[in-house]
């Protein structure tokens, strides 16, 4: 058969239509007529039956069959007219929904378009460009003024301003130099780099972002698949009830105006079509939902529970006092680093970022070294053992604290964490470590409130009092404190018993398997963080916390899109059957009630494209 | 084996079905399911029973041509 361009199938199939239908009226049922009614049905609908008998062959009566079913009847009875209507109608509401369609799938596409198409590397002593997937793991890379980065790696000479709008939606300029790490996708706005490759090809962040958001667009809502099974039930029902309903009232015209409205196209595509506008929606800002499911869930959650660092603080905690009790402060700093220098917890990090910028020598060798998970570090060190850690870790050494103990509680009370250092007889002094609450914390909470979460629960592994004073500051409703990160997962099972869907956010690093055990897990600043885009079901790609705001806002839009389009569907289903059953509604009328409802499904859904652009959620 | 084909650009949903129970029915086919919105089958199949050739040629004449694969 010749292919003909769907565009000009359209408008020819129109144009038959048109004359068919002033033939009809003018002269009336005349031969001439007749011959332009068949050759209208047969050019639209001759693929319509093809794919009718191909479906067959496999036993498989879709809605292809149903309507060449009903042409063929409408046609021994006579009724060209409406033979010619209902397979043009068809033919033009496939190529309407098409073309609709498309535009919920053109967020893909749009970030299909940011995809880097080459990367200068050094070849035999030259410049050359390359195939961003030629490119090995260790190759430098270099990108120059308004260039695209080809692959993800570590900044190794050069410093340059980079818009990162590709991975994190955020379009603000970031500045990156020796060391920092860039992402594939991204653009050099002004600079110059050499940046050595860490990830190539598929296996980009850009890639793997990508790959995400296709797989999440196809996987199906729990309501999808319930709606799924409706239709497999529906379809044969129908035309069993209009089998009947021949043998009843021997009414042919009727029995076959039931079957074409048999199938109930705009239910099929009710929720599809408004998860794949609202992940693609999400995407361009950064948000990546792993799966309608993530969108529903999200949106009917009551309760969102925090692991503190990295979320309600930016997560990079600093040695703000250190206060010397039998020792000097540098000897304090200095020891303590000694220590700590073995460990990755993120206190140990700040004491040793500490003793960098005093220019203290931290690579000391120690021995017996021991870490004991929350509660601190033991160690020797020429000759003496020293304790760095909590009051647990004192008190289990039967190390007497009692005398700091007001300090303690006042520094406690301005959320700053204690790192005790003593030696095997006595306290020599306390390093305060405080990890910065984020800005815009106390809004993003207020806003959550207002768009309908109940509780703001905070998870962490501080003291009881500094948990305290940051949940009154920032505006928590429930908190607990102390927690190792196995007592996280149990917390969260706890909560889930307590209030039914938990949603827990995270930083995706030390967070992770809480992050698994809660009924959804978000993961914040999650690009380039492997294990955070793995375990979570939805990932705010860059740290700003807004963003949560605006999934919220977006998945409870989208879901409330998605009811919408259900009732609407199945309000046209009943009223259809209805005005069949009753005789007010023809074969073509059926067909085109049943094209434009499946029309405007889509262009309700094609909205939830625009959520969001006024800066309002 | 596990292939993936891509296809025309697929606009109606009610095809998803169509053609999954279309491929069930194929001898040698074990798993197969048709993405919607990136309008792919995924499939897996035992090629001693049935080639890839003769899948995408049984995709095609049923209405649907395979423009790649991987």
């Amino acid at each position: 058969m010749i292919r003909i361009k769907k565009g000009t199938k359209a408008i020819v199939g129109s144009i038959l239509m048109v004359v068919s239908f002033i033939l009809y009226r003018t002269i009336g049922y005349e031969l001439v007529t007749i011959i332009a009614m068949i050759i209208t049905t047969l050019f639209n609908g001759l693929s319509i039956f093809k794919k009718a008998f191909n479906s067959l062959k496999y036993r498989i009566v879709g809605i292809d069959a149903l309507v060449t079913i009903a042409v063929i009847g409408a046609s021994i009875i006579g009724e060209f007219y409406e033979a010619a209507a209902v397979t043009f109608l068809f033919m033009l509401g496939e190529y309407l929904e098409a073309r609709t369609i498309e535009k919920t799938r053109s967020s893909i596409k749009s970030l299909l378009d940011l995809a880097p198409d080459t990367a200068r590397v050094i070849r035999e002593g030259k410049e050359t460009l390359v195939d961003p997937y030629d490119v090995v793991v260790g190759e430098v890379v270099i990108v120059k003024h308004g260039e695209k980065i080809a692959i993800d790696g570590k900044v190794v000479k050069g410093e340059a301003s980079i818009n990162q709008a590709a991975i994190t939606g955020e379009s603000m300029p970031v500045y990156k130099n020796i060391g920092d790490d860039v992402f594939s996708g991204t653009i050099l706005e002004n600079g110059f780099l050499e940046i050595e490759a860490t990830k190539v090809g598929s296996d980009t962040t850009f890639n793997r972002i990508l790959e995400l958001v296709e797989e999440a667009q196809d996987s199906k809502a729990k309501t999808q698949k319930f709606i799924e099974r409706f239709s497999k039930y529906y379809t044969p029902l129908i035309i069993v009830m209009s089998l009947i309903l021949y043998l009843i009232t021997k009414d042919i015209v009727l029995s076959l105006t039931l079957l074409v409205i048999a199938c109930p196209g705009a239910l099929v595509i009710s929720t599809p079509v408004s998860i794949v506008a609202g992940i693609g929606n999400g995407a361009k800002k950064g948000i990546l939902y792993k799966g309608g499911e993530s969108i529903e869930m999200l949106a009917k959650t009551k309760a969102i529970a925090f692991d503190k660092t990295g979320t309600i603080t930016v997560g990079k905690p600093k040695v703000t006092n250190i206060y010397a009790i039998n020792a000097t402060k540098e000897e304090v700093l200095r020891i303590s680093v000694i220590g700590e220098a073995y460990s990755v917890h993120p206190l140990a990090t700040a004491i040793i970022n500490k003793a960098k910028e005093e220019n203290l020598k931290i690579d000391e060798e120690v021995s017996n070294m021991e870490i004991i998970n929350g509660k601190g570090i033991i160690f020797a060190y020429e000759n003496e053992t020293y304790y760095i850690g909590n009051r647990l870790l004192m008190e289990e050494n039967n190390l007497e604290y009692s005398d700091i103990e007001t300090y303690l509680k006042e520094e406690e009370n301005q959320a700053q964490t204690s790192v005790i250092l003593a030696n095997s007889k006595m306290i020599l002094g306390i390093i305060s470590i405080k990890d910065e609450i984020r800005e815009n914390i106390k809004d993003v909470f207020t806003k959550l409130k207002k768009d309908g979460i109940k509780k703001i629960i905070m998870l962490t592994g501080d003291n009881e009092r500094s948990a305290r004073v940051i949940s009154e500051e920032v505006g928590i409703d429930e908190y607990y404190s102390n927690l190792l990160p196995e007592d996280k997962v149990e917390k969260i099972i706890e909560l889930k018993e307590k209030y039914g869907e938990v949603v827990m956010v995270g930083d995706g690093v030390n967070d992770a398997p809480a992050l698994a055990s809660a009924d959804l897990g978000i993961a914040i600043g999650g690009a380039g963080k492997d294990v955070a885009m793995e375990t979570a079901d939805i990932i705010l790609l860059s740290e700003k916390m807004e963003n949560l705001n605006y999934a919220y806002a977006l998945s409870r839009k989208t879901s409330s899109n998605m009811k919408q389009n259900i009732i609407f569907a199945l309000l046209v289903a009943g009223f259809l059957l209805a005005g069949v059953l009753i005789g007010s509604v023809t074969l073509s009328i059926g067909m085109l009630i049943h094209e434009i409802s499946v029309l405007l499904v889509i262009i309700n859904a094609v909205r939830l494209l625009g959520f969001g652009k006024s800066g309002k959620i | 084996m596990k292939k993936v084909y891509q296809l025309e650009r697929l606009s109606c949903p009610t095809c998803v079905s169509k053609i999954e129970s279309m491929l069930k029915k194929v001898k040698g086919v074990q798993n197969v399911e048709v993405l919607f919105m990136s309008s792919r089958i995924k499939i897996e199949f035992d090629e001693n029973v049935v080639s890839s050739e003769e899948l995408k040629d049984r995709i095609g004449r049923f209405g649907y041509p395979v423009i790649s694969e991987r």
